[in-house]
């Protein structure tokens, strides 16, 4: 039944809540037994979601999760071998520690064969007794290494204390799978570091599955195993820590995990790739003249003599970090990061290498905003969540417009193109953000930006449809502002859908 | 021109508070206390504590209202605690519009609710003087379950919804959950819900009146002294009623407290 040592299993799984917002979608996770996996991610890109399916907080609305080859998507949480550490512990404020550990221990039912009065051998469920409780507490409280507390009130404990007892009152049921919503979230940043080595160690020692959801990426860096990076509801990349950082499968994987330098890069030749201004050896193969997203760390960035290097650039600001120095160097238009353990003057010019192994290549996954849209009245094209003027004469080549905005093709025919489906397609560069509301043909929040060297790609979405525009802009804007989109018409390309071709 | 103004102290910010509260609660409370113990001829007395205690007409109003508001007590939190769970925990969107319709009839003037009542009892009892004892708890439950439905509202809604998710992730069915986790975080809502409704219900002799319950209870009971200008002995039956009021609040506040020492004496 069990023959591929998955614990758990999530098959395809699709969590939309009643509002319609699909906060899972896709998910697809085989997790071996005893591993620490961990769900990485932006706060709302769905992993606490994924969580509490696996918990049974939130029922899935499609899709399976295989705990030991069964599917227990629609069980109830209390019959899951599965616990849970919350992120505000969800200590219960009206037991001491012993009855908040004792909890989950006093509602278990074991199984025991006995002999009834005719001899015949029978299954009964028991209750723990009083001593076997005891034990189990003593012991669990010994593991998060606070005897002797079993009388203190919870209210009386620190944050530090109260998540020992969260992860006590959890093992001590030894689950199948522990679950923990970013529990160090609420400790201090020295305190966090300690509890992530005493997590690893308890991992180590317990020999049960971790899953654990955090968006600290040092934290998912330091712990795991494996690491799920999940993004707007869907898994980017799976993989070992070494893996994620050195092999980032997407730019945004990249620019979450660590720092990175990530250009727009044109792939020149066989494991060549061009971008800012130099050519570079890199081990990636694609396609000639591919558009690729190059990344490159940081500290993947060597220093030598300007005569030397294959960029050769100014120094613009250097910053002490303790271990190394940060130092930013405009080279052309483009700016790169470097860390470095040697220092650079502000001012000095440098030259830069990258070896191959430093250069990761992606496939661009926005090139160009594609989009099905509607001819309205008067010259105006609905697509998206917006409407923006168009030059509809360019559907039909040799047309004119006449006084009342109807379409005179060439052959002097008159059109009515209102409700007329069009393909549309902007380019990212085209699109122009304003702080103005009303200047553009739809508003929308900016749910991501990565800096490109030179320029900033921004995603802007709109509240009513969610629909998503991609545009490229020099300009620094922030995560979460509110901005209206403008494209100039001339900038809008049309095409009449093929379908509507055909009739 | 120099601008005149006016600079209070806190202190004396408390000011007209104070000469209220010294003309108006503290200075008739010592009459009450001079009155109690005192005689026709002003002499100092215990005759009237005494006779309080002897009196079965007293002893009786007291059970009798004791045994009124108890029930009616029991009844308006039989009542009050699933509908006050259900309107704070459904995910139902109109809930606050649901909540309204339970409050709302503490808009309406009260006099007024229970002469409605009284139309609908007598429409359904024909005679409604046949059960005047049922009649005043129906009355009573009517016109305190809001007081009853508010703070158990608020008690659930405080509730972290974790504790509940913590409690089944650990084992606990609905029922547990309910009985283990819900039921003990909600005692500070049920304890100020029972004040609300005891202690009021204990005085409330108008609604007895309006439905022809020709039974005193102490509020009553208290009027027909003083109507009968005996100070002494009415005032000795508000002092003892304002003791056993003064007892219930004191233990009643070891439960509602939200600190943790309330909820370990609690358990």
């Amino acid at each position: 039944m069990n023959e591929n040592n998955n614990i758990i299993e999530l098959i395809n799984v699709r969590k939309e809540f009643d509002d319609e917002t699909v906060a899972v979608d896709n998910f697809n996770l085989e997790v071996k037994k005893g591993e620490f996996v961990t769900f990485l991610g932006p706060s709302g890109c769905g992993k606490t979601t994924t969580l509490r399916m696996i918990a049974g907080f939130e029922l899935p609305t499609s899709g399976e999760i295989l705990l030991n080859g069964e599917d227990i998507s629609k069980l109830p949480p209390n019959r899951r071998p599965v616990n849970t550490v919350f992120q505000k512990y969800a200590l219960f404020p009206h037991m001491n520690v012993y009855d908040n550990i004792a909890f989950g221990l006093r509602l278990k039912r074991i199984e025991t064969t006995y002999k009834d009065k005719n001899g015949n051998e029978k299954v009964k469920k028991v209750k723990l007794s009083g001593a076997d409780i005891d034990k189990k507490v003593k012991k669990a409280l010994e593991i998060v290494d606070l005897e002797g507390f079993e009388k203190r009130s919870v209210a009386t404990l620190s944050g530090g204390q109260q998540q020992r007892i969260a992860i006590a009152r959890a093992i001590v049921n030894q689950p199948e799978i522990l679950l923990l919503d970013e529990p160090l979230g609420a400790l201090d940043l020295k305190m966090r570091k300690e509890m992530q080595i005493e997590l690893k160690n308890m991992h180590k020692k317990l020999g049960i599955t971790f899953i654990y959801v955090t968006h600290d990426q040092e934290e998912a860096l330091t712990m795991s195993d494996k690491i799920v990076v999940i993004n707007d509801g869907e898994i980017q990349q799976i993989g070992t820590p070494t893996e994620i950082y050195n092999e980032p499968i997407n730019t945004f994987v990249a620019d979450f995990i660590g720092e990175s330098n990530i250009f727009n890069g044109t792939v020149v030749g066989k494991l060549k790739v061009k971008f800012c201004g130099a050519t570079f050896d890199c081990l990636d193969d694609f396609e000639i003249n591919d558009m690729v997203d190059v990344v490159v760390r940081p500290e993947d960035i060597k220093i030598c003599a300007p005569a030397e290097g294959q960029l050769k650039g100014k120094v613009i600001s250097t910053v002490f970090k303790g271990v190394h120095y940060e130092i930013t160097v405009e080279v052309g238009k483009f700016e790169i990061v470097i860390q470095s353990t040697s220092c650079a003057e502000v001012g000095a010019v440098i030259g830069m290498r990258v070896e191959p192994d430093g250069i990761h290549l992606m496939r661009k996954v926005y090139t160009v905003n594609k989009y099905v849209g509607v001819i309205t009245k008067n010259n105006t094209v609905e697509f998206g969540d917006g409407e923006f003027e168009c030059d509809v004469t360019t559907l039909y080549p040799g047309s004119t417009l006449d006084e009342e905005g109807y379409l005179i093709t060439a052959g002097g025919e008159k059109l009515d193109l209102t409700d007329t489906e069009v393909e549309v397609e902007v380019d990212t560069h085209d699109i122009e953000m304003s702080d103005d509301k009303s200047a553009g043909g739809v508003v929308g929040n900016i749910i991501s930006m990565i800096y490109k060297g030179d320029h900033y790609r921004y995603i802007v979405r709109t509240d009513e449809n969610e629909e998503d525009y991609v545009l490229s802009c020099p300009d620094l804007w922030n995560t979460g502002d509110l901005v209206s989109l403008i494209i100039p018409k001339e900038k809008i390309k049309l095409k009449l859908k093929v379908a509507e071709e055909n009739k | 021109m120099k601008k005149f103004r006016l600079r209070f102290s806190r202190s004396q910010l408390c000011l007209p508070y104070a000469v209220f509260l010294a003309l108006f609660v503290i200075a008739p409370l010592l009459v009450i206390v001079y009155y109690a113990f005192t005689n026709g001829q002003g002499k100092f007395t215990f005759n009237n504590f005494t006779s309080f205690f002897t009196n079965t007409n007293t002893i009786g109003t007291l059970l009798y209202s004791l045994f009124l508001s108890i029930t009616t007590t029991i009844i308006c939190l039989i009542i009050a605690y699933p509908t006050a769970y259900i309107l704070a925990r459904s995910g139902f969107k109109k809930q606050y519009v649901l909540l309204m319709l339970f409050i709302m009839p503490m808009w309406i003037n009260f006099t007024l609710r229970i002469t409605a009542l009284k139309e609908v009892l007598s429409v359904l009892e024909g005679n409604i003087s046949k059960y005047p004892f049922l009649n005043s708890v129906i009355g009573m439950t009517y016109d305190f379950l809001p007081f009853m439905i508010l703070p158990l509202y608020t008690s659930f809604l405080k509730l972290d919804k974790n504790l509940l998710e913590a409690a089944s992730d650990l084992g606990a069915n609905k029922f547990t959950v309910f009985l283990q986790v819900t039921l003990p975080l909600s005692v500070p809502g049920i304890v100020s819900g029972i004040t609300m409704v005891l202690l009021p219900s204990m005085t409330n002799y108008v609604v007895l009146d309006m439905l022809y319950n020709k039974t005193y209870i102490m509020g009553s009971l208290i009027g027909s002294y003083f109507s009968a200008y005996d100070w002494h002995n009415g005032s000795m039956i508000s002092l003892v009623l304002l003791v056993i009021i003064f007892i219930v609040t004191l233990v009643t506040n070891r439960f509602s407290d939200k600190d943790d020492n309330s909820r370990r004496t609690l358990l």
